[in-house]
């Protein structure tokens, strides 16, 4: 039999996490990173979810968490893609190796 | 008495000085003559408390008065008193003191007459006897340190009086800078004792040393640390330099310096902690020994000099070394007597060189000649002060010398031979002075550019006025006088506090002289004065033809042993300024400097090295983030 616990979610979060961090530093192109960046906020939620539903069933004070966090990416998506859309207008490249004005 | 007596007499002067210089001179400035009469009244007063201290000091049993003692402040365990000690040295101090810088300021209110800076100058005076009277009167060593480093002050401030000219300013810090080296012993010395006994109390340093508790090697090395302090201010032989050039000053300033303040602190300052003297054998001998070196030093140079004032200076070295040769080899009573007799007549000489000077307008003997027609009463006290400073009977000098001279005799056979040629080379060089200033002819006074006291000498020489004579006579009645309170040995048993402390060869006024010594310095004195009559009133023989005969003595004598020279050129210019000093600056800019710079330009280059690592790549920020996340994610599993 297979069962579903606490375990299983956070290995999967766990996954989740690791695919979006492997994006993270792999990847060139700006936009595959945010995804990415994404992916691993959302593997951070199913862990948040997860310990909330197993650990403190009454209070739902990782669900909150959760939503907060799912609110703060959507500002943060808006604001990143605003700064890409800028580089991209004086660049013209979204590769994240040309993004390096900010060195010594 | 009342206790606040010995307070009074200290507190009045510092209280005139406060006076003079909060009150008067911002807003009575245009009233001068009234910082005199402040100055002289507290002086005054002073004075006659102290004659009442003093009185009561003579029927006290043992001769010890008060002790009166205040807690003045609490520093964790450290605990400081200020207190007033009042014994038979004090007293006779505090009277002398008091007594000739009354006589002083009477005296310079005809002289300093009309001079722009005559507040300051009583307000500097008023400090300047306080201080001493403070230093005097001090029952610890801490604060007679204070008051010690107050008379210094006071004199620079004094010596440096007309400070516009340079060689005033110059004189001034001279001597604050060469007692300054002596006082470094006095500090030291201080700071030893207190490490040792926890006290800075006179009476209680006395118990200790009387119990043995403080002996051997430290008490010789406290000692000679107080003698060093003591040789600073006392001028003896190696720190003497600044006392010939001291003369820059007001002369009555000098007259106060040579005869009661500055000077004589040294001497009491080795008086007061005789007993610690008493049982070191080394530090009376190094006392002894720099006295009497210094004595025959001083007078050797005082032979060839031309300026009236510096005859006197040296005059005073060789008697302060005197002083000292009398504390090393007799004892408080025979060193304080010396002082005693020698601050009357030595007041009295300066006083009627600086009546010569109002006279004539110069202190160049060569100028001068002839003066006793002109200025009598300058003549006859110049004259009794000569003669007492040369040790003739039964004037006062000769009681206190003779003390000295017999000590020195049954002390050590060398000293007391020294001391002998001193006692020729003393008469010769104050009947020089008086044969050149007062008698022969009138050779023309100042020339115009030596004016320093610009007065009325156009009609010729002329006496001074009579505030400045007062003084010289009651100085001259005690100039003969002084010595005779010894008579009986009277003075000894004061000092000795009850029991006779002296040489005691004393029997009486007439009898001393068939005491085979004194009638020898007597006849040695005598001596002097002739070759000096033959040389510079008769003129038997030649002055210039016995100068060129001796050419490298007397210009030895004449550069002052070139120890100025030393000094200055070589001390100071060659070891210190181009030596210690170089190497001290390098030290500053290679070391000092460059710890400094050196942190800032490693600062630079660690940032200019480390600086790389910011590539503007993001991913190798987060590869950083990632792989530190890692890290700390393997180390909590090992470790924990």
């Amino acid at each position: 039999m297979f069962s579903v616990g606490l375990d299983q979610y956070l290995i999967l979060s766990a996954l989740l996490f690791c695919i979006g961090l492997f994006g993270v530093l792999t990847q060139r192109n700006v936009i595959k990173i945010i995804m990415c960046l994404e992916i691993m906020l959302n593997a951070v939620n199913i862990s948040l979810i997860a310990f909330s539903r197993y650990v403190t069933p009454v209070t739902l004070t990782g669900q909150i968490f959760a939503i907060f966090v799912m609110v703060v990416a959507a500002a943060e998506v808006a604001v990143g893609i605003a700064i890409i859309f800028a580089i991209y207008r004086e660049r013209e490249s979204v590769d994240i190796e040309n993004f390096d004005i900010l060195k010594w | 008495m009342p206790t606040q007596v010995p307070w009074l007499i200290f507190l009045l002067p510092f209280i005139a000085f406060l006076f003079i210089s909060l009150v008067l001179r911002p807003f009575l400035n245009k009233r001068p003559r009234l910082g005199g009469y402040v100055t002289i009244g507290a002086v005054g007063i002073s004075c006659a408390l102290s004659l009442w201290v003093l009185g009561a000091v003579i029927s006290a049993p043992g001769h010890i008065l008060l002790i009166d003692d205040i807690e003045w402040a609490v520093i964790g365990n450290l605990n400081i008193h200020i207190g007033v000690l009042v014994d038979a040295l004090t007293a006779v101090m505090v009277v002398v003191v008091t007594f000739v810088s009354l006589m002083v300021q009477v005296y310079s209110q005809g002289y300093m007459k009309g001079d722009p800076g005559y507040l300051r100058y009583y307000a500097f005076m008023s400090l300047f006897t306080a201080c001493m009277l403070g230093l005097v009167l001090a029952n610890n060593i801490l604060f007679m340190f204070i008051f010690w480093e107050g008379v210094g002050l006071g004199s620079y401030l004094l010596i440096g009086f007309w400070f516009h000219k340079a060689s005033a300013a110059n004189a001034a810090k001279k001597a604050f800078i060469v007692t300054r080296l002596g006082d470094f012993g006095f500090l030291a010395a201080i700071l030893i004792l207190y490490a040792q006994t926890g006290t800075f109390d006179t009476e209680t340093l006395y118990k200790l040393v009387a119990a043995g508790t403080l002996a051997g090697t430290t008490l010789t090395w406290v000692a000679i640390g107080i003698f060093s302090g003591a040789a600073g201010k006392s001028a003896q032989f190696p720190l003497h330099v600044w006392l010939p050039d001291a003369m820059e000053g007001p002369t009555p300033v000098s007259a106060l310096i040579h005869a009661a303040t500055m000077v004589a602190a040294g001497v009491f300052l080795v008086a007061r902690f005789y007993p610690l003297f008493e049982h070191s054998s080394e530090a009376l001998a190094t006392v002894a020994i720099i006295g009497a070196f210094t004595a025959i030093f001083a007078a050797s140079m005082g032979l060839v000099m031309h300026d009236i004032k510096r005859v006197l200076a040296y005059s005073t070295i060789s008697q302060l070394g005197y002083m000292m040769l009398g504390l090393g080899v007799g004892g408080v009573a025979i060193g304080i007597f010396h002082l005693f007799t020698h601050a009357f007549f030595k007041a009295l000489l300066f006083l009627g060189s600086g009546s010569v000077n109002h006279g004539t307008g110069t202190f160049d003997m060569r100028l001068m000649g002839g003066l006793r027609k002109a200025m009598p009463w300058t003549y006859i006290t110049f004259l009794i002060g000569s003669l007492s400073l040369a040790g003739i009977w039964p004037l006062a000098g000769f009681w206190s010398k003779d003390e000295i001279l017999v000590a020195a005799f049954g002390n050590n056979p060398v000293l007391f031979g020294l001391a002998m040629v001193t006692v020729f080379m003393t008469a010769f060089y104050m009947f020089r002075a008086v044969f050149l200033t007062f008698h022969g002819e009138y050779r023309g006074g100042a020339q115009p550019e030596h004016a320093g006291h610009s007065d009325s000498h156009s009609q010729g020489p002329h006496e001074s006025p009579g505030v400045m004579l007062i003084p010289l006579v009651i100085l001259a009645v005690l100039a003969v006088c002084a010595g005779w309170i010894n008579v009986t040995g009277f003075f000894s048993q004061l000092m000795g506090h009850g029991e006779a402390e002296g040489a005691g060869f004393l029997t009486g006024f007439f009898g001393v002289l068939a005491h085979p010594l004194p009638l020898i310095s007597l006849i040695v004195a005598i001596l002097g004065i002739f070759l000096a009559y033959a040389m510079y009133c008769a003129r038997w023989v030649s002055a210039e033809k016995i100068g060129s005969a001796f050419k490298p003595v007397y210009i030895m004598l004449s550069r002052k042993y070139w120890l100025d020279e030393l000094y200055e050129n070589v001390i100071v210019k060659t070891i210190l300024y181009n030596g210690i000093f170089k190497v001290m600056a390098m030290f500053d800019s290679s070391v000092i400097d460059g710890t400094v710079n050196g942190a800032a330009r490693g600062t630079a280059a660690a940032g200019a090295a480390l600086r790389k690592l910011q590539t503007g790549q993001t991913q190798l920020y987060a590869i950083s983030i990632a792989i530190g996340a890692v890290a700390i994610a393997v180390c909590v599993y090992l470790f924990s």
